[in-house]
């Protein structure tokens, strides 16, 4: 631009009057609906601004994620591929020691104990828990994995293996198990570890061997079709579900597997509508991880609850988790469950929101806007509304209705500050008493004070690198 | 017996200019004795304590409704009056809509295809929008004022690195391709360039020029502190080659509030390695003031000095005392006092010429004194005079009842951006002084207000009327010597 040609158009921030001199004088004028930021972040969000490393470092960061490409090729119990021990349980969310864990996370961490065989009837691992003498606890995230809801993860449970085709890099879920009366809700009746058991002896097995036979599945581009399908991919997943049901059905019939085995199985993948999350999250990780440990990037890499905390890890500040508790959904209930028993947000599946689907592409799925009493056009101003605390468009994952426009993709810790808008989570809702299950589901946002926090250990390395 | 009613509202947001006018559209309302509708920033808690409201704890990201009304029967008219003023500032699209409007420069920006960003927001918030701009490749011209030195140097470096232009901070005035911006009189296009570390003193440059039948093709702003020793003349660098690089421009003027020497003087070796040719208007003692740098100008590009317009002549006595200085031009305060200083003595300020002559809180001294409404010590927390003229109204009538006042010397500064009639406040309070009021009215035919109708009307409430600001303030300091003498 020369100084004695006019701007094609103004962006004007601040005073109306302004812009409204500009318009006086014929030349568009974009106003920006300004507020002030979050307390307190007036300092951290200029040194963030002002870092002469955040603006490459973001291009990296949303750059090395779009460029994952995210392919199912193995299907292993958690002991062989991410060396469990028996004893070592795996959840959803940051660290956190029994003493302050929730229902639904101490529900399943009993469930997954009767599983392993440490105990005979769950109640009785309350103690092995509290002792803490030989059992451990540590999160999905901090071993590759990821878990829906409680997350929990044990030695014998089979998981579902995605591999970036360009770096080798792998990342893991469990499978899923249905709605209801599940472990990953808390659930841990006989008849919920039962379907554990058959997962492990008959489900896991077939699908490692049809996924072995026909070779990689590529996650990555089911989710590109999923979302012009109306799937959102978190919590409606019924497109992604039965494109996997038939890329994997001809070698899940074909690898010599009993006849009645195979059919169970083809009948329970087609009966679970959420089949397909547990590829979708260990995707959007794998883009996720990608763009970890960039100096200078404020992306978040993932935001993970356990049911106590909510917890978000940000590309430029390593392995740090900044968390602050979790809160409750708001949404419809199951039966006759109300707000007073649901438990707060849990699990590791906000994941897909991270990567910019789920809550964040709600306007590809207005068939679930109604989960909270939505409208359409709700759904719509959610995603665009995502959009202004987003760094990028994904190419590759668009949404029909609003033109194709890319999804919201790649959280800016600083735009979340300046704006305070929060991302907007689908979540399903698992009761607060160990043993309930799923009592509903719902939106939810992160504790805002998360933002900040993430922001000042931003700024503080900035200021130490000065 | 008056009745307060004062509630916070959390998360609601306006910026201080739609505020002020709330607060006077509410405090014209049915039985509302006063009004005012702020951000709770510790500044406006000050004003609202004054004005006897007790207010509770609150953040200054909360809204404050501060009513006095004249009894309680009137409070749910009132709090109608408040959400009808805040709902007709409200530019919101129709409820249902799934429209989300920009919340951030970056957003606002990218949905426009604008290629220019302007950034008024309050100080502590000014660089982070201005970045937005510069992450997008764009030059920014930011307003806003009390914006921290470091931030301004980080965005000027930043800026430079990408060969783009930080416009400000604290940058009053820019014109860019015909287009003003911020404050910013209307005159023809032209050869001229300016470069001004200063807003009014640019505007004054413009005014002139137009005046003396010479267009300016575009004003660079590059804030007031761009020429300190902190900032090293960072924009002015980038802006002079840009006007260089112009082929459109064939003269470039750089004008300044007083800049820090070695920082003038490196700008000037610069300068003299461009092929344009470049004149330094840099306001200091013993330096040509901004009349004089435009009639060198004018001699330079072989054009004649015209005989400066005025109007109205001062026909009231002056009474021996002080001079009293109000201005909303900041460089035009600094040329009154580097005038008035070299003959009257030395001038108290809020922008004092050396320390010593600061005022204290109370804005008010036994001697010569002119005061800049529009510094940044002013205008934390409310609107800047040119927009809003509350704060001057007070001090020229406080002035009206001081026998010590001799004469008075104002500003008003005209285009777009600024009050729409400026006289019609002014002029009461010139016509209810009876002591000599010399004006320096800055403006062109061509602004929204139109210069010769505003100097009219100033000059029939009593005013002697000037387009330049050192012959205003050479006429005032005149009368007062002879009152003196």
């Amino acid at each position: 631009m020369t100084a004695t040609t006019p701007p094609a158009a103004v962006a004007s921030v601040g005073a109306d009057l302004f812009a409204g001199a500009i318009e006086a004088q014929a030349v568009t004028v974009e106003r920006v609906d300004w507020r002030p930021p979050m307390d307190g972040t007036a300092d951290d969000l200029a040194t963030v601004a002002t870092d002469p490393l955040r603006r490459d470092a973001n291009r990296r960061a949303v750059e090395a994620m779009l460029a994952v490409q995210g392919n199912l090729v193995d299907v292993a119990p958690a002991s062989e591929v991410l060396g469990l021990e028996p004893g070592q349980f795996l959840h959803a969310g940051p660290p956190i020691a029994w003493d302050r864990t929730s229902g639904p996370l101490q529900g399943a961490l009993l469930g997954a104990a009767a599983l392993e065989g440490l105990v005979g009837d769950p109640e009785d691992a309350r103690a092995l828990f509290e002792s803490g003498s030989s059992v451990s606890l540590d999160p999905c995230h901090h071993h590759s994995a990821v878990g829906p809801m409680a997350g929990v993860v044990s030695p014998s449970m089979w998981m579902f293996v995605i591999e970036d085709s360009e770096s080798g890099r792998r990342t893991y879920c469990s499978l899923n198990e249905g709605l209801g009366k599940v472990l990953r809700y808390g659930a841990y009746s006989p008849e919920v570890l039962e379907r554990l058991r058959w997962m492990s002896a008959v489900l896991g097995p077939l699908l490692r061997d049809a996924v072995r036979s026909t070779g990689p599945v590529d996650v990555t581009g089911i989710l590109t079709q999923m979302l012009q399908m109306g799937d959102e991919a978190h919590n409606r997943n019924r497109a992604g579900t039965l494109m996997l049901l038939r890329d994997l059905a001809p070698a899940m019939v074909d690898v010599g597997h009993a006849a009645k085995d195979v059919a169970e199985s083809l009948r329970f993948i087609g009966g679970n509508d959420h089949f397909f999350l547990n590829l979708a999250m260990p995707a959007c990780k794998l883009a996720l991880d990608a763009a970890r440990d960039i100096e200078g990037s404020t992306m978040v890499v993932a935001m993970a609850r356990n049911g106590t905390d909510f917890g978000i890890q940000v590309s430029g500040t390593g392995d740090a988790w900044f968390t602050g508790p979790a809160q409750l959904a708001d949404g419809l209930f199951l039966g006759d469950y109300g707000p007073d028993d649901a438990n707060p947000d849990i699990g590791d599946s906000a994941i897909t929101e991270t990567a910019g689907i789920g809550g964040f592409s709600m306007a590809t799925a207005p068939a679930i806007v109604r989960f909270v009493g939505g409208s359409v056009p709700d759904a719509l101003a959610t995603t665009r509304r995502m959009h202004e605390i987003t760094l990028a468009k994904n190419p590759r994952w668009t949404i029909p209705v609003l033109e194709f426009e890319g999804a919201p993709t790649g959280i800016d810790v600083s735009a979340v500050c300046r704006t305070g808008i929060l991302p907007q989570i689908n979540t399903g809702m698992a009761g607060k008493l160990a043993g309930v299950g799923q009592v509903g589901a719902g939106l939810v946002t992160p504790p805002a004070e998360i933002f900040p926090k993430a922001l000042a250990a931003l700024a503080h390395r900035v200021r130490s690198r000065a | 017996m008056t009745v307060s009613h004062v509630e916070i509202r959390s998360g609601a947001y306006a910026d201080s200019v739609t505020l002020l006018q709330v607060s006077r559209e509410v405090a014209g309302a049915p039985g509302v004795t006063a009004a005012q509708v702020a951000m709770a920033t510790p500044l406006n808690l000050e004003v609202l304590e004054r004005m006897g409201f007790e207010i509770p704890p609150c953040s200054p990201n909360d809204m404050v409704v501060a009513l006095s009304l004249e009894s309680e029967d009137h409070l749910s008219s009132a709090l109608a009056a408040v959400a009808t003023a805040l709902s007709a500032t409200s530019r919101r699209s129709e409820a249902g809509e799934a429209v989300v409007p920009p919340r951030t420069t970056r957003s606002a920006l990218a949905r426009a295809g604008a290629d220019l960003a302007l950034v008024s927001v309050p100080g502590a918030n000014a660089a982070v929008e201005a970045m937005d701009a510069l992450d997008a490749g764009h030059d920014v011209m930011v307003f806003s004022d009390n914006v921290p030195v470091e931030q301004e140097v980080a965005l000027k470096r930043i800026a430079a690195d990408r060969d783009l232009l930080v416009m400000g901070p604290d940058c009053g005035t820019a014109m860019v391709g015909g287009l003003g911006l911020g404050f910013a009189n209307v005159v023809e296009p032209g050869a001229v360039g300016i470069v001004a570390a200063s807003g009014t003193g640019c505007q004054q440059l413009m005014c002139l020029l137009s005046a003396a039948g010479v267009g300016v093709g575009a004003a660079l702003g590059v804030g007031g502190r761009d020429l300190s020793t902190a900032v090293g003349g960072l924009s002015t660098r980038q802006a002079l080659r840009r006007l260089d690089a112009d082929p459109a421009i064939e003269r470039i003027v750089v004008v300044s509030k007083p800049p820090a020497p070695e920082v003038a003087r490196a700008l000037e070796e610069y300068a003299a390695t461009l092929a344009t040719p470049v004149d330094f208007a840099l306001l200091g003692q013993g330096q040509p003031d901004l009349t004089n740098a435009t009639e060198k100008v004018l001699s330079t590009l072989g054009r004649p000095v015209p005989t400066w317009p005025t109007w109205g002549t001062v026909t009231r006595t002056a009474r021996p005392g002080y001079l009293r200085g109000f201005f909303v031009g900041g460089t035009l305060c600094d040329e009154a006092m580097l005038l008035a200083a070299e003959r009257l003595g030395p001038i108290r300020s809020n922008i004092p010429l050396s320390a010593e002559l600061a005022l204290d809180e109370s804005m008010t001294a036994d001697a010569h004194l002119m005061i800049d409404f529009g510094d940044d010590g002013m205008t934390q927390g409310r609107a800047h005079p040119m927009i809003d003229p509350t704060l001057r109204l007070e001090h020229l009538a406080r002035a009206a009842t001081d026998p010590s006042t001799s004469v008075v010397l104002l500003d008003v500064v005209l285009g777009h951006g600024a009050e729409s009639d400026p006289a019609a406040g002014l002029a009461p309070a010139i016509a209810a002084l009876d002591v000599p009021v010399v004006v320096a009215c800055v403006g062109t035919e061509h602004d929204p207000q139109i210069l010769s109708t505003q100097a009219a009307a100033l000059a029939e409430a009593g005013a002697e009327v000037h387009l330049s600001n050192a012959r205003a303030a050479a006429r005032a300091v005149a009368l007062v010597e002879e009152a003196t003498r």
